[in-house]
């Protein structure tokens, strides 16, 4: 016999008992069905933090100035300006691995046009920081080395703030806005980059060169930064070695003993992201484990019906090696049943985790990503079950004596 | 005796071990069988004719003795070995038909090919014809039980027939059937036979026996005698007469 007929005479075998079969793959079913939908939903969540923390810049860092101490009250990062001008420019020039860095600093302000007011954060930095964070402008453009070296009354706006003051749709490029009432003329609105995973709208924004925020709107001490710097390594393996470089340098420039606390930090937004994929990775190893159980009990089950099945088609087996069926004929189509019984069950499973996730997502709004790669495990693993399931009923089944086997009642 | 017989027992001893127990269910039966004989094999229960049976048909292996089937050597042979033989040369037919349920005659006929390796086309083909001989080319797409008994026998028949086997065996095949239907069943050995078939029957009933060219009489695991007689001709019914017992069970 060949695998075509053996899988024909496997259906009809299993299409006789339509309701048992059935009830047999369900275990698969529920199982496969399961992972199929959690794996869909877990990489859209994946998906969807990568997004949020690619959103956030191009393997960031962020390093802030120091705390200050008053009398045992720690004042938190950034009391005390630590960080110079001089620090910047020596972490732009003097380290390999940094891509781009940019003073940023912040003032919450409100910012006012011809006929409507928003209070929003104004960020003084220079034309690096776009880089950094990967947010080129979409109508207009933005700033230049030369604005920020002349101090020029220019500014750069989030959709948000443009939307707010000049109304959705509308082009505010050219126009005034004023913010702390100094007139700023609009040269460029900036992509809308959405949310941050903390609700924070990165939208909401107005960006000036850096030497006009100082002058204009936010003074300070002259040599050093008050506020902190952005930094985007050369790639995303450089992260770790960018963040250790710049302790280095920091720790050299201001002559910090061996043991002393830093007297700035270094957040790494990067790790922030790796620890959150790893998050997702337990969750996939738990589903894993879930989906590894379900599947041995559905294989459990196929096992117990498929002996069911040897047992009560004894007479049926004996007839067929009557009249010629060889031991293996025999343990093939059993096997075949199995087989079918368990890729069936994955199939369905696999159709229904797509159709789950796909009917959960639409209704609370998730992500979802199909990957087939997945699927095809998912129905190989369920066909693997199914032979190592059905492989112990169907050894029995070629084994039986012939003629005992027809003399079976 | 000119040619090799085409059964040939020489010596042949079966003993189960059942624990402590010795069964001898044969011991020593030495029986040649010709081609195109219609021998019936009787005897009372326990008399050792179904494992002669058995060994005749592939379904079993003698302890000692050989047994050559058609010139070939098959006692030692392995279990695979056994089931090709049993596909190429022998036919089986059963008291209680053994019919696969919920598959038509044709498929139930076809079975025997299926394991030969002979391609759907061809199978058809043969198993179509094989109905055909034994009188059912209208049933082929009817299921055993929309069959009479006699009807499922002679699917059965024709399953047996369908490999162009050297030997039927026929282990009780009226046992399950009326008089009338049993007599049918015995016109269509005794046809099988003239066309070179060799048929075996094991039996119990007497009038069965009466049909076969020659009748072996097992007791205590021997033969007891083996005599060849004229046999009774089995009259079929006129043809296109109806058939009070087959019509029931549509």
């Amino acid at each position: 016999m060949n695998w075509l007929q053996t899988l024909r005479v496997a259906v009809r075998a299993l299409t006789r008992n339509k309701l048992r079969s059935f009830l047999t793959t369900l275990g698969m079913v529920i199982g496969v069905s399961a992972v199929i939908a959690m794996v869909a939903i877990g990489d859209g969540a994946k998906a969807r933090v990568e997004a949020a923390f690619a959103a956030m810049g191009s393997n960031m860092l962020i390093v802030l100035p120091g705390t200050s101490t008053a009398g045992g009250a720690m004042g938190g990062f950034g009391s005390m300006p630590t960080l110079t001008w001089d620090d910047l420019k020596a972490i732009q020039v003097e380290l390999p691995t940094v891509r781009a860095a940019a003073a940023q600093l912040r003032a919450t302000a409100q910012v006012m046009s011809e006929d409507q007011n928003w209070t929003t954060s104004v960020f003084g930095t220079s034309p690096e920081y776009f880089q950094i964070r990967t947010w080129p402008a979409s109508h207009g453009e933005i700033f230049s080395q030369a604005d920020v070296d002349g101090g020029t009354k220019v500014a750069v706006l989030g959709q948000t703030v443009a939307d707010k003051l000049f109304g959705p749709n509308s082009s505010p490029v050219g126009q005034i806005v004023r913010v702390k009432n100094i007139p700023f003329a609009v040269i460029g609105i900036l992509e809308k980059k959405g949310q941050s995973q903390w609700g924070q709208d990165y939208d909401d924004t107005v960006i000036v060169p850096v030497s006009t925020f100082q002058q204009k709107i936010q003074g300070g001490l002259k040599n050093v930064i008050a506020g902190s710097i952005a930094v985007s390594a050369t790639g995303a393996d450089a992260t770790a070695r960018a963040e250790n470089q710049i302790r280095g340098l920091l720790r050299d420039r201001h002559r910090l003993a061996q043991g002393a606390d830093d007297d700035f930090s270094i957040r790494n937004l990067s790790e922030i992201a790796n620890a959150q994929q790893e998050g997702t990775r337990t969750l996939t190893t738990l589903l894993a484990a879930i989906a590894a159980v379900s599947l041995l009990v559905g294989g459990i089950g196929i096992m117990n019906i498929m002996l069911v099945s040897v047992t009560e088609r004894t007479r049926e087996i004996g007839l067929r090696m009557a009249v010629g069926a060889k031991p293996s004929d025999i343990r093939l189509q059993f096997l075949v049943e199995a087989l079918t019984l368990a890729v069936m069950g994955g199939l369905i499973g696999v159709a229904l985790g797509l159709a789950g996730a796909w009917r959960l997502a639409t209704s609370f709004g998730w992500e979802v990503l199909y990957r087939p790669d997945v699927v095809l495990v998912a129905v190989l693993f369920s066909g693997l079950v199914g032979v190592v399931f059905g492989l112990y009923p169907a050894h029995k089944a070629s084994q039986l004596d012939p003629i005992q086997a027809l003399r079976f009642e | 005796m000119a040619s090799a017989p085409l059964i040939f027992l020489d010596n042949v001893v079966k003993t189960y071990v059942m624990g402590d127990v010795s069964v001898h269910a044969l011991r020593s039966v030495t029986l040649a069988v010709e081609q195109g004989e219609f021998t019936a094999i009787m005897g009372a229960s326990g008399s050792g004719k179904s494992t002669l049976m058995n060994i005749v048909g592939c379904l079993d292996r003698p302890t000692s003795g050989r047994y050559l089937l058609d010139g070939q050597e098959v006692s030692r042979l392995s279990t695979e070995q056994l089931a090709e033989v049993r596909n190429r040369t022998i036919g089986f037919v059963f008291q209680s038909f053994n019919l696969l349920s919920r598959t038509d005659a044709l498929e139930n006929v076809e079975l025997p090919l299926l394991y030969a390796g002979v391609g759907t086309a061809e199978r058809h083909r043969r198993a179509s014809e094989s109905l055909a001989k034994v009188g059912l080319a209208d049933r082929a797409h009817h299921h055993p039980n929309q069959m009479s008994g006699g009807q499922q026998q002679r699917v059965a028949i024709a399953r047996a027939l369908v490999s162009r086997p050297r030997v039927i065996l026929a282990d009780e095949p009226t046992g399950n059937l009326d008089s009338r239907t049993s007599v049918e069943v015995m016109a269509l050995f005794q046809d099988l036979g003239r066309a070179g078939i060799t048929v075996v029957l094991v039996t119990h009933e007497p009038d069965i026996a009466q049909y076969a060219s020659r009748v072996v009489v097992m007791r205590d695991g021997r033969v007891l005698s083996d005599a060849r007689q004229a046999p009774r001709v089995a009259e079929l019914p006129p043809p296109g007469a109806a058939e009070p017992g087959e019509e029931v069970a549509r």
